[in-house]
């Protein structure tokens, strides 16, 4: 395919990309930008893209301290960590040990088993069940009400089972031969040559905690044990949590912003940080579950 | 009748992890494989139970989970055909039949939510299916290799903020006394407007979000169909003359055909499922004549004020009708192209 360069379509297919590229990553710089700034130039209203300080380019760091004084966000940010934590390695083990057993023919109700996992994809008690569930099981306001729920997703182990499939048959029999059993088998031959899959679920599992929202939001009710995004949720959009004096509630409506602003880069960046290098394994996430099993 | 069932199969379950367990501590590993011969003698599912008993006892955690936190809410879904009460229980609260559902389609809003969910839903296919497969199409015509890593790096990033982050950005900068977007118009000498709290622009502005944060990362899938057409179609179709739109046309879009088909169809079944969370956080009083969808609403009504058997009956009528639109869609599907979820 030989191309001929600065035709009409090669220019407006470039001058789109490049606004998609903008407008992807404007409101991050922007964020970074005003959260860096001095609250004066913020609330002068002449930041743009880059930070300001007096009136010229510069950045402080006043805001991120504005931003550690904050009650409960350290706490917060402990929870957070802690959830993730767990609940990755919580679904990692039940989606491995799972959907490896799924992936076989012998196992035993293997053809009902999956169907029931298949059945969980479309349908689902909903919303107030699934709350008189966890509140049956005594797991209100407890941690295991955010990491257990979604340990055993329906998709994240089908992806898995399809890639166990394709584990080469005769590896398992040697092992057998051996004298492994199918625990073993797992342990000592599938999940040394399973890494890649393992750390693509494990991502998305811990991304998902990592922004998990509304679980937190139902299911704890101590400020204690809160996560970060309930948090976020409390100074960014219900501006509360803000210690605002009436006085200085005029000042703040800009300078305010640069709180947010700022709070949100420091919520968000774990991921921005690991992301560019994780980012392959993210891609093959998907490209696997495009494969159905 | 399911609940008896996973009872069995529990209970089959915990003999076999108990022979299991017996047998591990007893024999020594190398005793381990099955053995075959003496197991002749016994019936076939006995032999198949023996078989596959350490499987068994790997599947018990994510069955467990299963049964726990997917398959007791939709048996406790019956409490949307009964009048529960906190105090009697779930299983003595009285029977009421489909009162629930009659009163909600008599309640006032009951249309304007279906259609609320129904369009938020609709628009948001009609706009974001497309974009994606746009975008890939472009990407896969750069020949600077560094750019297009670029591209998709950047524009992948929004997909892993989360929604409290997305809402709380978008709110930010569509506010009307500090955004830049109102700062702009303020230079240009437009008034400001609060279109957040505008109705009319609810849908767009979930829409248009939306899009932005999924872009990129619903091209990765195209980009991988894209890079499975051979080029040799292309040599030949430039050979006989064809341009680059014939190209497209004939050859580009025709080999991703079935990709696109399979994303649409998982798009179609959620149709009557809006991102719950998003709605939930976007939306503010004067908004609800476009933003109150029925998750939100049994939330708001169900939830938070404890209505639970109504709340979960309204819900219940939510995921039957998007259980419907997927079973459509895939027989649709189906008949007409051979592609199938299942």
């Amino acid at each position: 395919m030989v191309e001929k360069k600065f035709t009409v379509g090669w220019l407006l297919r470039n001058a789109v990309l490049w606004f998609v590229i903008f407008i992807m990553i404007f409101p991050f710089l922007y964020m970074l930008s005003i959260s860096l700034s001095e609250n004066w130039d913020v609330m002068s209203g002449n930041v743009g893209i880059y930070p300001k300080v007096d009136g010229k380019f510069g950045a402080t760091l006043a805001t991120y301290e504005q931003v550690l004084e904050q009650p409960l966000i350290f706490t917060a940010y402990k929870n957070t960590i802690i959830y993730t934590v767990l609940g990755t390695a919580i679904a990692l083990f039940v989606l491995t040990t799972g959907a490896y057993a799924l992936s076989k023919k012998r196992l035993p109700g293997g053809a009902f088993m999956n169907i029931l996992v298949l059945i969980t994809m479309f349908f689902g008690g909903g919303m107030i069940p699934a709350f008189m569930c966890i509140k049956w099981l005594g797991l209100m306001n407890s941690i295991w009400a955010i990491v257990l729920p979604g340990a055993f997703g329906a998709y994240n182990c089908i992806i898995m089972r399809s890639f166990f499939h394709g584990f080469p048959k005769e590896i398992e029999e040697s092992g057998r031969l051996d004298g492994l059993n199918d625990i073993g088998i797992l342990w000592y031959l599938v999940l040394p040559t399973s890494t890649a899959i393992i750390a693509t679920i494990g991502l998305f599992v811990a991304v998902a905690q990592w922004n998990g929202f509304f679980g937190p939001l139902i299911y704890l009710n101590e400020d204690t044990r809160y996560p970060l995004q309930i948090i976020l949720r409390q100074i960014v959009l219900q501006g509360t949590n803000t210690e605002e004096s009436a006085a200085e509630v005029v000042n703040n409506k800009t300078a305010g912003d640069a709180l947010k602003y700022a709070t949100i880069i420091v919520a968000i960046a774990p991921i921005i940080a690991v992301y560019p290098f994780l980012q392959k394994y993210f891609v093959k996430g998907v490209m696997i579950g495009s494969v159905k099993g | 009748m399911k609940a008896t069932k996973n009872a069995e199969s529990e209970k089959t379950l915990a003999e076999a992890t108990a022979k299991a367990n017996k047998q591990y501590n007893s024999a020594p590993l190398k005793g381990e494989v099955l053995p075959d011969s003496p197991a002749a003698a016994k019936p076939q599912w006995l032999k198949k139970l023996a078989d596959g008993k350490y499987l068994l006892i790997l599947v018990c955690p994510a069955m467990i989970c299963l049964m726990l936190f997917a398959y007791f809410p939709m048996y406790g879904l019956i409490i949307a055909f009964k009048e529960y009460k906190p105090f009697i229980g779930m299983l003595e609260s009285e029977w009421v039949g489909l009162s629930h559902f009659e009163r909600f389609f008599d309640y006032n809003y009951c249309w304007r939510m279906i259609k609320n969910t129904f369009l938020l839903a609709f628009y948001n296919l009609l706009w974001g299916f497309p974009a994606p497969i746009i975008l890939a199409l472009l990407l896969n015509e750069v020949q600077n290799m560094k750019f297009k890593k670029w591209v998709q790096t950047i524009s992948y990033m929004p997909h892993f903020y989360s929604v409290v982050v997305v809402v709380g950005l978008v709110k930010m900068l569509l506010s009307p006394d500090s955004g830049i977007v109102a700062n702009l118009l303020g230079s240009l000498g437009v008034e400001s407007l609060d279109i957040l709290a505008e109705a009319k622009y609810f849908r767009t502005i979930y829409i248009a979000s939306g899009i932005w944060q999924e872009l990129g990362w619903g091209a990765i899938i195209y980009l991988a169909a894209l890079t499975n057409v051979d080029p040799q179609l292309y040599e030949a179709a430039t050979v006989d003359g064809a341009g680059k739109m014939r190209c497209l046309w004939s050859i580009t879009l025709p080999s991703i055909a079935p990709t696109i088909i399979t994303m649409l169809l998982l798009r179609m079944g959620s149709i009557f499922s809006v991102g719950f969370e998003k709605v939930f956080l976007l939306e503010s009083a004067p908004t609800y004549e476009t933003s109150e969808v029925i998750s939100t609403y049994v939330y708001r009504y169900g939830l938070t004020s404890s209505s639970f058997s109504y709340g979960s009956a309204v819900g219940l009528f939510n995921s039957v009708v998007c259980l419907i639109l997927v079973v459509v869609s895939n027989y649709v599907s189906k008949t007409v192209s051979e592609t199938s979820l299942w």
